[in-house]
């Protein structure tokens, strides 16, 4: 009687096991296939920063430009100024900033204006060749700066570098004057143009 | 069927013939294993209620049987009594085989508080469930540090992955219940999916000595086993609540077993785990908070010439990523580095916000065994895994909350295993592996595959065997070969393509150009060859010395051949390598142990020798329009550790005792002649210990935990550009932080509710005095402290 429930028992087990088997190998013929994985193409890359300043009363537009279309891949951004800036003259600045990985080039500005709050521009200059001012603000009144001012002193040359910070502490000191010193955050663009103010 | 018939046809003679009391039985006992008589069995004859004992030859004799049925109880020391019946119509003959190892025995029902060894010479420490159920509310990297030797190598406090003499991820293997988990282990933020409340003990092998699980072993290997099979019929089972202040946490966690003496069982074991921002000293880590549950199911049935089991396990962790530890580009980690502190610092929440990640494992297993006599035992083993990871990332608009890595990783493995153990002086092991994995990288995230569409097949087989020479010297040897072929479809921007060379290498793998990026297919095969033995002496009753050599090979994982991309917590671009080959390692060990009544110590020494040593190394900075990134690339190296473990344990009195716990080690680059990076320190462990059963079991113990300041490390300082402050700075990324002294506190009493339930309760102080310090070995080091003060209180209720 042990001896034919003993083998009973290992019957079963086998049917089991065999069940088991028979399942694994299903759910593994169902997942292999041969079909190439499609691309990404990467949404949230900014490839390129174009900073288009106007002279207030009319002159020479000038454009500061990084583009990166590798985006983290290991050719380095370039870097195009237009021209050199005039001397004491005040420009009306936009920055434009697009994802060119996609065609068309998808605008980033909007995603930047929704979440204005999240997001901050800081302007700095070298060799006081240039004060910047704040034109456009989020809705708790700190500065944005997709629109700015650019005020150039003497003649001179040094560079203008443009942050962008994503999560900014715009409250702490200084901010929302422009200086980045405490604004933590992750620097989303970083892009330094060297100019000559003559 | 054949048996019914015979039964049916043998009762129909029972009622046709009259009572005939003249037959007799002849009865031969024998040994399952190696078929040698077994003398001095008793054998209860329960027809007639009385005793006789086999001879020497192992035979035995019971006459002026009637027919019908006869019921025999045999019985020997060491054995597992058997009950046997049979149907007596004429005179007999009958061989009846009991099992006459103990030791194979235990496997089966194992007692209360012994110990399984998976090995014989290699070095091996068990932990046992007393101990593991004091990290219920930890990670399985907090608990294995009980071992002298073991480290951990952290991304915060909760992603905590074990390290074994100075190496950790694809270089340590981890069974769960025998089934080696596949979890993306080769990420160094990717913390082993292991609910460490589904274990009633684990062993830690250093070096790769148990070939049976593997050849890669370069580390070592931890074995996790499930709560034993008792072959009773009892209901047993336990409940742990924690809590704890710092995190504001709760767990929960209760097993329940239920053994049969007939062999069946069943296992259920759930936990649930939740913290909230972890602090430091001085601050909120904001965004440290974490999730766990895990589920598991182990049942099946255990008897000595057979039995199957099915295991199950889900586990599922949601884990909160220090929210200061996401930065922009190199301006950001220099600037973090200098501030000294976190740069976001909020209110205590139990929210997990992003970065964070979650990852879901789920483990089946089934398996069959059967033992033959005079032969051996026959294991069948299928398992399947599958390992889901999101990491989310912080990003902006629309994909917001979408993971900015999703990859599915399913692993089907189906093993045959052979034990013979027929001859007492030597066993053999042999056995075939052979698995499929295939790893699916969602292109839904809107980012760059950092790990590409894989499928990986491997083949295994290996032979061990052990010889107890004599009643003091056992040898070991095993080989084994590997074969792993790696066949992915993996997208390179062009750039990159061209940047690492790979057009003059690798032009024939590209199977679709798009311009901007290639679609590739790079068809790895490795052949892997391993092999390991040891030897064992004892020297006297109380101390053994033991010596063990190995050689493992190690293919490189899909991160080292594959990785491509950034990596925000470190504000690097990693970059693998598609020319690497395999590592290999050759480790000397040798170890003392002496063993007696109120003194235990045990003494590690280790050399491993690893060519073309795989290791993550900075080769430059990419400029990119985020600014400037240091770029870290896989290379290979010789490299060579070596180092002591020492574990001591002095009972000054019955109540007082002391252990202390040192490892020492050393880590070097032996190609570019310096440390290699990620070596723990030295570091000491000292505790003293009062135990006093008369006062409900109480037992406290003070522990001081010295970590020294590693002083060997690689200088991968770099200077780079920081445009915002128009100054150039050195990033100093490779300056271990200073020694650090903690003293932690425990202490447990028991009560006895009733006959059968049992209640501990536990209190312990981690970090007394709120001490500030950063380790080495935590990736998140350069944002913010290590824990403060953390008081917890237990509850084991033991049913």
């Amino acid at each position: 009687m042990i001896i034919k429930n003993l083998k009973l028992e290992t019957m079963k087990t086998i049917k089991i096991l065999a069940f088991v088997l028979c399942s694994a190998v299903l759910i593994t013929s169902c997942s292999n296939d041969d079909d190439n994985p499609p691309p990404v193409n990467e949404e949230e890359v900014i490839t390129t920063l174009t900073a288009t300043l106007m002279p207030v009363g009319g002159g020479t537009e000038i454009t500061l430009q990084t583009r990166d279309l590798d985006g983290d891949g290991p050719n380095a951004p370039v870097i195009t100024v237009s021209g050199p800036l005039a001397a004491g003259t005040t420009y009306n600045g936009s920055l434009e900033i697009l994802n060119e990985t996609e065609t068309p080039a998808e605008p980033v500005n909007p995603e930047i204006q929704g979440e204005d709050d999240e997001h901050q521009f800081f302007f700095q200059a070298t060799n006081s060749i240039a004060t910047f001012t704040y034109v456009d603000f989020d809705g708790d009144g700190n500065p944005l700066g997709l629109e700015f001012t650019l005020t150039t002193g003497a003649a001179g040359s040094g560079n203008i570098t443009i942050t962008l910070r994503h999560e900014p502490m715009k409250d702490a000191a200084g901010v929302s004057d422009g200086d980045i010193t405490n604004a933590g955050g992750e620097t989303d663009i970083e892009g330094t143009f060297p100019v000559t103010v003559q | 069927m054949k048996y019914y018939i015979l039964c049916i046809v043998v009762s129909l003679f029972g009622i046709s013939n009259a009572q005939d009391c003249s037959l007799t039985l002849l009865g031969e006992i024998t040994d399952f294993h190696d078929n040698t008589p077994i003398a001095s069995a008793n054998i209860y004859i329960k027809n007639f209620d009385r005793y006789i004992v086999s001879d020497l030859d192992g035979k035995f004799k019971i006459e002026n049987l009637c027919k019908g049925e006869l019921t025999l109880v045999i019985s020997h020391v060491g054995c597992e009594t058997k009950t046997v019946t049979y149907n007596i119509v004429s005179d007999v003959y009958k061989s009846i085989v009991l099992e006459h190892h103990i030791e194979e025995l235990n496997e089966v029902s194992i007692k209360g508080n012994s110990t399984k060894k998976e090995t014989k010479t290699a070095q091996e420490t068990v932990i046992k469930a007393k101990t593991l159920d004091r990290y219920s509310s930890l990670n399985l990297g907090d608990a294995l540090k009980e071992v002298s030797g073991v480290s951990s190598i952290n991304t915060g406090n909760s992603i905590v992955k074990p390290m074994i003499n100075g190496m950790h991820s694809s270089r340590l293997l981890i069974l769960n219940n025998n089934v080696r988990l596949q979890d993306q282990e080769w990420g160094i933020e990717h913390a082993p999916n292991i609910d460490i409340n589904s274990a009633e003990q684990i062993s830690v092998i250093k070096g790769s000595g148990t070939l049976a699980y593997g050849g890669d072993a370069i580390g070592g290997i931890i074995v996790i086993n499930p709560s034993n099979i008792r072959l009773k019929d009892t209901i047993y089972g336990k409940t742990i609540l924690g809590g704890q202040t710092n995190g504001r946490g709760y767990s929960i966690t209760t097993n329940f077993n239920s053994n049969f003496s007939s062999g069946w069982f069943a296992n259920v074991q759930a936990s649930l785990r939740k913290n909230g921002d972890f602090e430091a000293p001085d601050y909120i880590l904001t965004n440290t908070g974490n999730a766990s549950k895990g589920v598991s199911f182990h049942g099946g049935k255990k008897k000595f010439e057979s039995g199957f089991e099915l295991f199950y396990s889900y586990v599922n962790n949601e884990i909160g990523i220090l929210r200061a530890s996401h930065i922009g580009n190199i301006s950001d980690l220099v600037s973090a580095i200098n501030t000294q502190q976190p740069l976001v610092v909020d209110d205590f929440s139990y929210d997990i916000n992003f970065p964070k990640q979650e990852v879901t494992h789920h483990l089946l297993k089934a398996s069959y065994y059967q033992r033959f006599k005079n032969f051996g035992k026959l294991t069948l083993q299928y398992d399947y895994q599958n390992n889901q990871r999101f990491e989310f990332d912080v990003r902006v608009g629309d994909d917001r909350n979408k993971p900015a890595l999703d990859l599915t990783l399913q692993t089907h493995t189906v093993t045959a295993d052979v034990i013979l153990d027929a001859k007492s002086i030597y066993k053999l092991n042999f056995g075939v592996l052979g698995r499929y994995q295939d790893n699916f990288a969602n292109p839904d995230t809107g980012v760059r595959r950092l790990i590409p569409d894989y499928q990986r097949y491997d083949f295994g087989t290996y032979i061990t065997s052990e010889w107890d020479i004599n009643d003091r010297l056992t040898l070991d040897a095993g080989i084994r070969y590997d074969f792993n072929r790696i066949d992915a479809k993996k997208f390179y921007q062009t750039s990159r393509w061209e940047e690492r060379g790979y057009d003059e290498d690798f032009g024939s793998i590209i199977i679709e150009d798009l311009g901007t990026q290639l679609l590739t297919n790079p068809v790895f095969n490795f052949h892997n060859f391993s092999f390991a033995s040891g030897i064992k002496y004892d020297l006297n009753d109380n101390s053994f010395i033991s010596a063990n050599y190995a050689l493992a090979s190690r293919p490189p994982n899909p991160s080292e051949l594959f990785s491509d991309g950034l990596h925000h917590s470190a504000a690097r671009i990693e970059l693998g390598d598609l020319r690497l080959d395999q590592e290999l390692s050759n480790r000397l060990s040798a170890s003392y142990s002496y063993e007696k009544n109120d003194l235990n110590a045990l003494i590690e020494v280790f050399y491993n020798n690893i060519t073309d040593f795989m290791y993550l190394q900075p080769t430059g900075i990419e400029q990119t329009i985020r600014g400037a990134f240091p770029v870290w690339s896989y290379q290979q190296t010789n490299a060579a550790l070596y180092g002591i473990d020492l574990s001591l344990n002095y009972k000054f009195t019955k109540a007082l005792g002391f252990t202390n716990k040192s490892s020492f080690i050393k880590g070097d680059d032996l190609k570019n002649d310096t440390a290699l990076i990620d070596i723990p320190a030295f570091n000491t462990m000292n505790e003293i210990r009062y135990v006093n059963p008369k006062w409900n079991n109480f037992s406290t113990s003070l522990k001081s935990e010295w970590v020294f300041e590693q002083t060997r490390f690689p200088d991968y300082n770099f200077e780079t550009f920081i445009a915002t402050t128009n100054e150039t700075v050195l990033v100093d990324i490779s300056t271990p932080p200073p020694a650090y002294h903690l003293l932690h506190l425990y202490s447990s009493v028991d009560f006895d509710i009733t006959k059968h339930t049992k209640l501990n309760v536990a209190l312990s102080i981690n970090n007394i005095f709120d001490t500030n310090y950063r380790s080495y070995l935590n990736r998140l080091r350069y944002f913010a402290d290590d824990l403060g003060r953390n008081v917890m209180l237990q509850l084991q209720l033991n049913y």
